[in-house]
């Protein structure tokens, strides 16, 4: 029997040396006369595993990992080649491994087992079973579907994603209507969307289509950062092969109905997260926010009738369309229903992705899951949900990841980012930071975010010079208000909530 | 996972960051290619900085021509992007990320000796003309921070150390050559 050999083919293993961790595998096989077949298989999310190599030799999925480049001839020595145990770096059963054991995987079911790009392992693994299903439904009986699921939209804002559906399919049909993906991805702490891309892009090709018949939407644009390469030519390789098989195009699982997808490279610029500048952006334009209303879902791109959808978003459809939506919507409490991909970055022993039902505690994931800071000192300070949002000092971790809860100590979920910080950091810096980081990504549109960030930094710099810190405090508080109160969008909007966050509970750090 | 060659894209396998020698032909036959995509002005921009290195100025009044736009507004596109540039960079192109996972992972540190190590700044090209060091925020590789970018590959976990490695094996092949 031939010894499969799973190497990932992610960023974060890429980044760590995958591509010559599966060379030196092949190559010392090659030298030992073993059969063995090298299989590049997405990431399971466990990143601070990375590389993380399965032996599939007849007795399941035998882990090892951490592998960088420099492990693989002891590994090879002590028996990787058999999956056999012994080595500091094996994990034994990986499905077994309490990390994902204790998760609630809908969205991620698949990653890290399949091959991205195989059309047959994504249909073995319940791949294009949702798609296959809404082509024989009315319109209005999948948007009723995704109603049932109460799915929100994952990428912050957290808006009902069958309310915008149920308006874009209100909309007259003999006119042209888009499904644009927002994968633009921008907050820190995120990378929950690139897995989907990188590890399971059928996954996100099938929640458009299946959007796509929703609405009556026949063109879906993918609008990914240009940060993400890796993720860019898994989705054109992906959208080329599902249009082979028969799954985007001119008839879409003999629907008799037409959805043709492309990818477009975003070009450095956050607020083109922001749906209507990136709906611009699309156009070839600048990317200047947009007045609302009108609503992109009555007037969007090129002025027609647009669904704007998180990656996440969309990759929970086909979960909701195979097995209906109440079947996700059993998961999760009060308006927040479904499950949550978390994923937990910065200074965590163990970073990576975890989905699980909405209402676990903040505290339980930094510490069960996280076990404690990489480095090893205490922790001081954690910025949930991307750099538009508040730090949350210890006394508020007990709060549980639901939209309401989150909400009511002024913070967010957001896309489910969580950075952690040790007791060496000095939150005064992230407090300039966070004003800073407006000042490079400010669409320019409005003076309180243009000229605020500019001003903030300033503010900041002279308090934690000690100028007149009183007077400037005040100011600091004022600029604050400004910029919440007088910005067209969140990104003026909400870079005071870190900054506010600083003044409000680590003062001390902001006086320098 | 194996994958079929990308098409579409032309590419310079001499150098990671494109060709840098242009003639308006380039960029008449990107934009003949691109221009009847809805919304085919950032693609095009893309393919421009993907083939030459960088968006020739004098090619912003071509590409205004054929998309009957102002070079006003060409220009204010190019110009409102962080990704494009307008100058030939370097032989590689080595992006720091500097958003608050890495930050948190020692980023800072990272960054001031990246600078200090090729002693130039942000958006600055080295005096070999090896490396143009630009800023970046989010890599997307925040659990295992902190992350650079180097052409098309990201390395993580990156040490001061790990990064003088890299720019030595990155420099090497040139320098055998003189
Ligand atoms: C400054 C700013 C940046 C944003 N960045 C993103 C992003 O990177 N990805 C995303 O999905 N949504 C982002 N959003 C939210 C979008 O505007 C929009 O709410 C979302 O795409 C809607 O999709 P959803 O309903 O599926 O969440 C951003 C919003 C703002 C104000
Ligand atoms: S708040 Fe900032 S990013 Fe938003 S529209 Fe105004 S200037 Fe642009
Ligand atoms: S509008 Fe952002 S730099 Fe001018
Ligand atoms: S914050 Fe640096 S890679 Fe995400």
């Amino acid at each position: 029997m031939t010894t499969k050999i799973y190497v990932p083919c992610d960023t974060t293993a890429l980044s760590l040396g995958a591509d010559q961790v599966a060379q030196l595998i092949e190559q010392q096989a090659a030298e030992q006369g073993g059969d063995i077949e090298v299989i590049r298989n997405g990431s399971r999310g466990l990143c601070w595993l990375e590389p993380l190599v399965e032996v599939d030799a007849g007795q399941g999925r035998v882990a090892y990992g951490p592998v960088e480049p420099h492990d693989v001839a002891g590994l090879v020595a002590a028996g990787l080649l058999e999956g056999k145990s012994g080595h500091d770096l094996w994990l034994g059963n990986i499905e077994d491994h309490p990390y994902l054991e204790r998760q609630q995987r809908l969205t991620f079911a698949r990653i890290g087992i399949t091959d991205p790009l195989s059309v047959d392992d994504y249909r073995a693994h319940g791949g294009f079973d949702g798609l296959a299903r809404a082509a024989g439904m009315e319109p209005q009986g999948i948007v009723d579907e995704v109603k049932t699921s109460g799915l929100r939209g994952r990428g912050g804002a957290a808006f009902p994603t069958a309310i915008k559906w149920q308006t874009v399919h209100d909309q007259p049909w003999q006119q042209q209507k888009y499904i644009v993906c927002n994968a633009d991805e921008g907050d820190s702490g995120s990378f929950a969307d690139r897995l989907v891309m990188e590890c399971d892009p059928f996954m996100l090709i099938e929640g458009m289509a299946i959007a796509g018949l929703a609405v009556g939407a026949t063109q879906g644009y993918i609008y990914l950062r240009s940060e993400y390469p890796v993720a860019q030519k898994m989705l054109n390789e992906a959208i080329a092969r599902a249009e082979a098989a028969g799954y985007l195009g001119g008839n879409v699982c003999d629907s008799g109905r037409a959805f043709h997808l492309e990818v477009r490279l975003g070009a450095g610029a956050y607020i083109c997260g922001e749906e209507t500048s990136l709906l611009e952006s699309l156009e070839g334009k600048r990317g200047l926010v947009r007045a609302k209303p009108p609503l992109p879902a009555i007037v969007g791109l090129f002025g027609q009738p647009t669904v704007v959808n998180n990656v996440l978003s969309l990759a929970a459809v086909p979960f909701i369309l195979a097995q209906g939506g109440e079947a996700y919507a059993n998961y999760g409490l009060g308006r927040s229903r479904g499950t949550l991909p978390v994923q937990l970055a910065g200074n965590i022993r163990r970073g990576g992705l975890i989905e699980l039902a909405f209402g676990v505690s903040l505290k339980a994931l930094l510490e069960d899951f996280g076990g404690g800071t990489a480095t090893g000192r205490p922790m001081k300070a954690v910025q949930v949900g991307g750099p538009l949002m508040a730090y949350l000092p210890e006394s508020q971790w007990d709060t549980p990841m639901d939209y309401e809860a989150f909400a009511a100590i002024g913070a967010g979920v957001g896309h489910g980012g969580v950075v952690v910080f040790d007791d060496s950091v000095d939150m005064g810096e992230q407090a300039r930071f966070a004003m800073e980081f407006c000042t490079v990504e400010s669409c320019g549109k409005c003076t309180p975010c243009r000229i605020g960030s500019v001003r903030g930094v300033e503010v900041i710099d002279r308090i934690r010079a000690g100028e007149n810190r009183e007077a400037n405090l005040g100011l600091l508080e004022d600029l604050c208000e400004t910029m919440v109160d007088g910005s067209l969008c969140a990104m003026g909007g909400m870079t005071p909530f870190p900054v506010q966050s600083v003044m409000k509970h680590f003062p001390d750090d902001l006086a320098g | 996972m194996h994958m079929s060659a990308q098409s579409g894209q032309p590419l310079n396998p001499g150098s990671s960051t494109g060709s840098m020698e242009w003639n308006p032909d380039m960029i008449r036959s990107i934009v003949s290619d691109l221009k009847a995509k809805p919304g085919s002005l950032l693609p095009i921009l893309h393919a421009i900085q993907d083939w030459i290195g960088f968006i020739p100025p004098d090619a912003v009044p071509l590409i205004a021509e054929a998309l009957q736009q102002t070079r006003a507004e060409v220009h204010g596109v190019i110009s409102f992007y962080h990704h494009f540039r307008t100058t030939p960079p370097g032989s590689h192109v080595v992006q720091v990320c500097r958003a608050e996972a890495c930050q948190a992972m020692g980023g800072r540190a990272l960054e001031q000796h990246v600078r200090q190590r090729l002693a130039v700044d942000y958006h600055q090209t080295t005096a070999d003309r090896e490396i143009t060091l630009e800023p970046v925020y989010c890599l997307g590789n925040c659990a295992c921070a902190p992350s650079i970018r180097v052409d098309d590959s990201i390395h993580g976990r990156m040490t001061p150390e790990k990064f003088d490695r890299l720019t030595e094996q990155l420099t090497t092949s040139t320098l055998e050559l003189k």
